[in-house]
């Protein structure tokens, strides 16, 4: 059997999040393949049927990359409308035997390209620490 | 006419012909990921009808491929596999355009700035992944819609934030060409940082002989208004009309009837450190800033004022009325704005080593207001623990740049201000010994390294090397650090040292930041939306940024960024309209069951109940974040380009056959 290596889908905003995977990217900071994106204008588009749907779907992380909070969102408070969502969300999904951790919202803004990196990093280790997506099985 | 109607049907009902281009970027993509192998990948896929690959895509020849596609292929989608859209999403749109098809039936995926840079030691994932992203974009593509652009009219007015070199510049240059300028600044004169420097490299002019005639210029042109003391209470609005309110401080002097004669300070029995001299003198409670202040109009500082009034009965006009206390509220609209909020300087108590509590230990400010005619010591260089003039004197580069305790970043004005310094004192008094001590000399403008070059012939020295320590040894300084060159120790005698400190953001700039919505990069500084190519764009459409708010800058690159800034200012505005993208959110009349969720959720207060029982949306102030959509509980509410089915056929085609 190869190695499980999971499937994680990022929907992120386009003034923050999006932008600091373009710097990480212009910058060569690596980080691992399985992170794909989807970008929205606003981490506060993300309708929550979005993320049950891309986790119903097989996928084994999800997350929410926005603006820092409190002042950084350019839809000035779209962020804080992502993190209730995803709050809630992680309570919704642990019903449905979906580990909450598999679900992140992450800030990153467009000047951390490094951290975009290494926030990557850590929650790709975590999602394959965590094995596949209990939907899946 | 029934022509272009019936194509335009044809290009959203039809099943779509997708067009895929996948670009090289010379190596940049094509050096770590397969492009042959995304080619044939992509040709599988529903709906898609060409598929082509091209070096440089953005280039004449590529975007020309396109367009040919589009009138001979039929083409009605186009996926551009290419950079990131933030920078060339517009330049294809174009493409589209011209080729006679919807601007926004076009999908640009990033397979060089997710795959190929951040995967560069792993080609087979990298190509893997391009290859997700790809059918990601192709699906998304197939669920596309046409829309018509906004169009929303600009006044023909700016607001410049900051009066300094760069400011005064921005808002001359638009003022010429007959647009009305709001110049705020915070302190009671205008001038900025340049006002005061005493020369400027490399030509060693007189900075107010240069400054001075600008700033009587911007008060004598009729439209500019000039709002000083004031500061920026609140933005709101949107590209082409802000609406802005200023906090106009309190100065209890009535500047209508002020004549800037000074007597009040004359009287003012309060002594107040100076700051326009970095408090090397004192200034009084009642003050003009600078001898060229512009406007010349006394201020009182209402927190230093001890109310004795002797102002009041001194002022031969009657402009002084001390009970006055409460600031004034300006507002006005505007078509866009220009931060050039400038920099504030590096605070040298952070470097505990270099002693700056020591009196003779001072800043380059400091010494530049010292060398300054109108500065505190008339011109002389005294040490300010005896007043005597110093025989030796150290520079210390690099105070709080490139310096990862600090900032990492170069502050590249520093060499050379040291360099001018060093100069003007060796002029002055030839036999004082100068010490630079720097790490790199970077004299990189037009003439710099030439006056680099005089400096060492009129005998300066040059030492490389950090200095790791000032102590105080009798009334004098030992400068202990390294010499590169001789590869040994060294310590310098000195009798004052000057420490050359770097540029920083202004401590102001996070909450004008925040109030214009533009974002500031990891140093503090307002940030470009294109460090090359979009140098003063913010990420907030119609707002511009100039000069060392942007980055640290010397005046001919301060100056350049505030004329570039007033030109892109005004090539917004010259029209008096301006297209924007139509991402507004439509609301489906049968679906709504007039929850109401949408409206108490929108910041905008774009979404109202009206009087005849709908939901409606006022497109021009939705500004599209899609807040609306994602809470609407029976998705009646569409956010244009990014509907739910265009992202659920994403996450569709970054799901499917992956298990």
């Amino acid at each position: 059997m190869s190695k499980f290596e999971p499937n994680i889908i990022g929907f992120v905003c386009n003034w923050c999040t999006y932008a600091g995977a373009d710097l990480a990217g212009s910058s060569r900071y690596s980080y691992p393949p399985n992170i794909k994106l989807i970008r929205l204008m606003c981490s506060g588009r993300v309708d929550p049927a979005f993320i049950l749907e891309t986790f119903a779907r097989g996928a084994d992380g999800v997350f929410v990359g926005g603006c820092h909070i409190p002042t950084d969102c350019h839809y000035q408070q779209g962020n804080f409308k992502a993190l209730k969502r995803v709050t809630m969300l992680k309570k919704l999904i642990s019903e449905m035997g979906i580990e909450p951790e598999r679900l992140e919202i992450f800030w990153i803004s467009a000047s951390e390209g490094k951290r975009f990196s290494e926030v990557m990093t850590s929650f790709t280790d975590k999602i394959r620490e965590l094995g596949p997506n209990p939907l899946k099985v | 006419m029934a022509k272009t109607q019936s194509k335009k049907k044809k290009q959203s009902d039809e099943v779509p012909r997708i067009g895929v281009y996948v670009c090289h970027c010379g190596t940049n993509i094509a050096g770590s990921v397969n492009i042959g192998e995304v080619v044939e990948f992509s040709k599988n896929i529903k709906n898609v009808s060409v598929v082509r690959e091209h070096m440089y895509l953005c280039s004449e020849q590529g975007q020309n491929m396109i367009k040919d596609d589009i009138k001979k292929e039929g083409v009605t989608r186009v996926v551009a596999a290419c950079c990131s859209p933030r920078t060339h999403e517009e330049i294809f749109r174009k493409t589209l355009n011209s080729g006679n098809l919807n601007k926004y039936l076009y999908e640009q995926v990033n397979i060089r700035d997710q795959c190929s840079w951040p995967h560069f030691k792993d080609k087979d994932n990298a190509t893997n992944k391009a290859k997700q992203l790809v059918k990601s974009g192709i699906y998304r593509a197939s669920e596309l819609e046409p829309l018509q652009d906004r169009k929303l009219s600009v006044l023909k007015s700016c607001l410049v934030i900051g009066g300094g070199i760069s400011g005064i510049n921005a808002a001359l240059d638009l003022a010429r060409s007959g647009y009305h300028v709001y110049l705020v600044e915070r302190n009671p004169s205008i001038g900025g940082k340049m006002a005061q420097l005493d020369k400027t490299f490399p030509t060693n002019d007189c900075s107010a002989c240069i400054l001075a005639p600008m700033m009587v210029e911007v008060s004598n042109t009729s439209n500019i208004e000039l709002l000083t003391y004031s500061e920026i209470e609140y933005v709101s609005g949107h590209i082409g009309k802000y609406h802005i309110t200023v906090r106009k401080k309190q100065t209890s002097v009535d500047w209508e009837k002020c004549n800037g004669c000074g007597d009040c300070s004359i009287v003012c029995p309060v002594k107040v450190d100076n700051e326009f001299n970095c408090n090397m003198d004192k200034r009084k409670a009642v003050y003009i800033q600078f001898q060229q202040a512009i406007p010349m109009k006394a201020v009182v500082d209402k927190k230093k004022c001890v109310k004795c009034k002797l102002c009041e009965k001194r002022c031969q006009v009657g402009a002084i009325d001390i009970s006055k206390n409460e600031d004034e509220f300006i507002e006005f609209d505007v078509g866009s704005i220009i931060a050039t909020t400038g920099y504030d300087l590096f605070d040298p108590n952070k470097k505990a080593e270099y002693d700056y509590d020591h009196p003779n230990v001072i800043t380059s400010l400091e010494l530049e207001r010292m060398m300054c005619a109108s500065g505190p010591t008339k011109g002389e260089i005294l040490r300010p623990s005896d007043g005597r003039k110093p025989h030796t004197i150290s520079f210390i580069q690099c105070v709080g740049s490139r310096d990862e305790k600090t900032n990492d970043y170069c502050s590249r004005i520093c060499c050379t201000y040291s360099i001018k310094h060093a100069r003007l004192l060796k002029e002055k008094y030839p036999d004082m010994d100068i010490y630079i001590h720097y790490i790199d000399l970077r004299c990189f403008g037009k003439g710099y390294e030439e006056y680099y070059r005089i400096a060492r012939e009129k005998g300066v020295k040059f030492i490389r090397g950090r200095i790791s320590q000032i102590d105080s040894i009798g009334d004098r300084l030992e400068v202990s650090g390294d010499d590169d060159t001789l590869g040994e120790q060294i310590s310098v005698i000195a009798d004052l040292v000057v420490l050359a400190v770097a540029m920083e953001s202004s401590k102001g700039a996070k909450k004008l930041a925040n109030l214009l919505n533009i974002s500031t990069d990891k140093t503090g500084f307002f940030k470009e939306i294109h460090p090359k190519l979009k140098p003063v764009s913010t990420d907030s459409d119609g707002i511009f940024i100039a000069g060392a708010c942007q980055g640290p800058k010397e005046i001919p690159d301060a100056v350049s960024q505030g004329k570039a800034a007033a030109s892109a200012a005004s090539s917004l505005m010259s029209k008096g309209e301006i297209e924007i993208e139509p991402l507004f959110a439509q609301i489906t009349e049968d679906l709504c069951a007039k929850c109401r969720t949408c409206e108490s959720l929108c910041t905008y207060k774009a979404i109202k109940y009206t009087d005849e029982d709908k939901m409606e949306v006022d497109i021009a102030l939705c500004k599209g974040c899609g807040v609306c959509s994602a809470a609407c509980p029976s998705g009646a509410i569409k956010a244009n380009h990014f509907t739910n089915k265009q992202v659920r056929m994403q996450i569709l085609a970054l799901t499917e056959g992956i298990h």
